[in-house]
């Protein structure tokens, strides 16, 4: 169908894409724009386009599955690594930024504050993800591959946990991306995931 | 010595200002030596504070007067330096002010829609001379005074902001409470129409916000009802036309755009009580050994700071206060009346 240049041109169009974000709050924070406290503007920022990366990486394999365009998983292990990378500089405006760098406090606050470990469980698996999701590793773990990269699923619930739990007065945010993760995770259901390839059919024949 | 109260002496106004009003400053002078704390009472009032890069408001002629009256420098933090007037672009753009949204940007955004004229303000409960009072009525009797506060938000970050108002105190006694008040409780308005916020069916606040103080941390001198900052009225995210300003307190207990005030006999529950009543209690004195269940409150980031400077600075007891309100909890166990 397309040319391997064509795939080229969309994997770094992808790449672009992602890194966007991060040009622009940096953009902001070297502008003034981003308020009387750049450090929690990122990290909350980092926080959410975490979310996101990791939403976009879950939707891949069901979009695969309905459009049947190579497209998608083509740029599946790199969404999955902006995601550990938006996530890993989420961790990092929070030591550096809010914590001030006092490592002493954050190896207390991450034992302490049951939002952190969660989210350190979930950066952990983020990290186990990450490593494991080359070439190498894959042929390495052959069967047990797929199971262990399964763990995104948890990751995904540990992730909107830790979002809950940092919500103060309306739940509003929280409730959309909650039901976007239950849209994604529905399309894993056997039955859903049957079905797709056959709506495809009824797209493309209607 | 953390503040400066400016002795009406050290003041050019002093000149030119009414008897009654003197005395007014005398009487509330009284009021703070009868606390028995030590107070700076020497040493001269700050020299205004420069406001000519903060926009002109919009305020109604009877409030542009009253600001205009206002007694400059009333309180001062002890170390300017220190405690640094926050930018008038932070302090108005940095807000949490949920009936306009959970975002910090969110109240400069949306707080546009609230009509603040006309206001009026309910006084009722237990009280002898309660009634609905237009904000002028209510204001007009007592002196603005500029007081130079630290707030310090439960979330660990803080500003220092130049307010404007009364003490809280000339409207209670004014009201002639009962022997039976115990408590103040205070609302904010509830519309829908105008907040949007309220709006959302997703809120976690049963609105109206309400807030509360035993009726003695009312009537402490520093307790001030604010009508204007940085040598105006207050923008609306700020919480106009009315809000309350108690310095030592977590910032959450100085409730915004007040329409009720009511003197009660039972301790009022306050909203955030209501909501998670194991992170923040009734009394929410700024207490730096007292951790939120979330994050630690020792430290606090003095705003606006840098990526590379956090500004993080020692969070004090009673927000530095302590020679002003340490006695009204004297005997209290602060770790449980959090
Ligand atoms: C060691 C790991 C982590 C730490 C220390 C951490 C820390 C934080 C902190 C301090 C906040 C702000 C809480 C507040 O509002 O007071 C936050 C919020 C958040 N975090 Fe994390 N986090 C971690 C892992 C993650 C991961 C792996 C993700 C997702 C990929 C994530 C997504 C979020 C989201 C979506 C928010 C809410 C942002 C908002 O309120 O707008 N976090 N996190």
């Amino acid at each position: 169908m397309a040319s391997p240049r064509i795939w080229l041109a969309w994997r770094v169009g992808v790449f672009l894409a992602a890194l966007a974000p991060l040009l622009f709050w940096s953009w902001q924070v070297a502008n003034n724009a981003a308020g009387p406290e750049p450090g929690r503007y990122l990290l909350l920022n980092l926080g959410i386009g975490g979310l996101w990366m990791l939403l976009l990486t879950l939707s891949l394999t069901p979009l695969t599955k309905l459009t049947r365009w190579k497209g998608f998983a083509l740029i599946r292990r790199q969404l999955g690594l902006w995601t550990l990378a938006y996530a890993t500089l989420h961790l990092l405006s929070y030591a550096l930024f809010i914590l001030g760098l006092n490592w002493a406090l954050l190896g207390s606050e991450i034992v302490k504050r049951p939002y952190i470990i969660v989210g350190m469980i979930a950066l952990v698996g983020l990290a186990v993800l990450g490593a494991t999701s080359n070439r190498w590793a894959m042929k390495r773990l052959g069967k047990r591959w797929k199971p262990l990269h399964k763990f995104s699923y948890a990751i995904l619930g540990l992730v909107l946990l830790h979002f809950f739990w940092v919500v103060r007065a309306d739940m509003q945010e929280w409730a959309m991306y909650a039901a976007i993760a239950a849209l994604v995770m529905v399309t894993r259901l056997p039955p859903v995931a049957r079905a797709l390839p056959k709506l495809r059919y009824r797209f493309s024949s209607a | 010595m953390l503040i400066k109260i400016a002795k009406p002496s050290d003041l050019h106004e002093s000149d030119v200002t009414p008897e009654s009003i003197y005395l007014s400053r005398r009487r509330f002078m009284g009021g703070m030596a009868g606390l028995g704390a030590g107070l700076a009472l020497s040493g001269h009032a700050q020299a205004n504070a420069d406001y000519s890069d903060v926009p002109d408001g919009n305020a109604p002629a009877w409030l542009k007067e009253k600001i205009s009256e206002t007694q400059w420098g009333a309180i001062t933090p002890s170390d300017p330096k220190k405690d640094k007037i926050a930018p008038f672009d932070d302090a108005s753009g940095y807000n949490n002010f949920f009936e306009f949204g959970t975002d910090k940007g969110d109240p400069a955004r949306h707080a546009g829609s609230l009509k603040t004229e006309p206001w009026s303000v309910v006084v009722d409960g237990e009280v002898n001379n309660g009634g609905r009072f237009a904000l002028e009525d209510f204001a007009k009797p007592s002196q603005f005074e500029e007081r130079i506060y630290r707030l310090r938000c439960v979330e660990a970050w803080s500003m220092v902001i130049p307010w404007l108002g009364i003490p809280l105190a000339d409207i209670i006694k004014r009201a002639d409470p009962t022997s039976k008040a115990k408590y103040v409780r205070f609302e904010t308005l509830v519309d829908p129409e105008q907040m949007r916020g309220q709006r959302s069916s997703f809120s976690i606040i049963d609105w109206p916000y309400v807030e509360g103080l035993r009726l003695d941390e009312a009537m402490n001198p520093l307790t001030l009802l604010a009508m204007g900052m940085y040598g105006r009225e207050l923008p609306n995210q700020n919480g106009a036309p009315l809000r309350l300003v108690v310095p030592w307190k977590y910032g959450f207990k100085s409730i915004k755009s007040i329409v009720r005030i009511s003197l009660t006999e039972e301790q009022p529950v306050n909203s955030w009580q209501k909501i998670a009543a194991d992170e923040y209690g009734f009394y929410a004195n700024v207490n730096p050994n007292v951790d939120h269940p979330r994050w630690s409150q020792a430290t606090e980031r003095r705003l606006p700071n840098s990526l590379f400077n956090p500004n993080t600075i020692d969070t004090l007891m009673f927000n530095g206060y302590a020679d002003e309100v340490a006695e009204l909890y004297a005997g209290m166990n602060l770790k449980e009346n959090y």
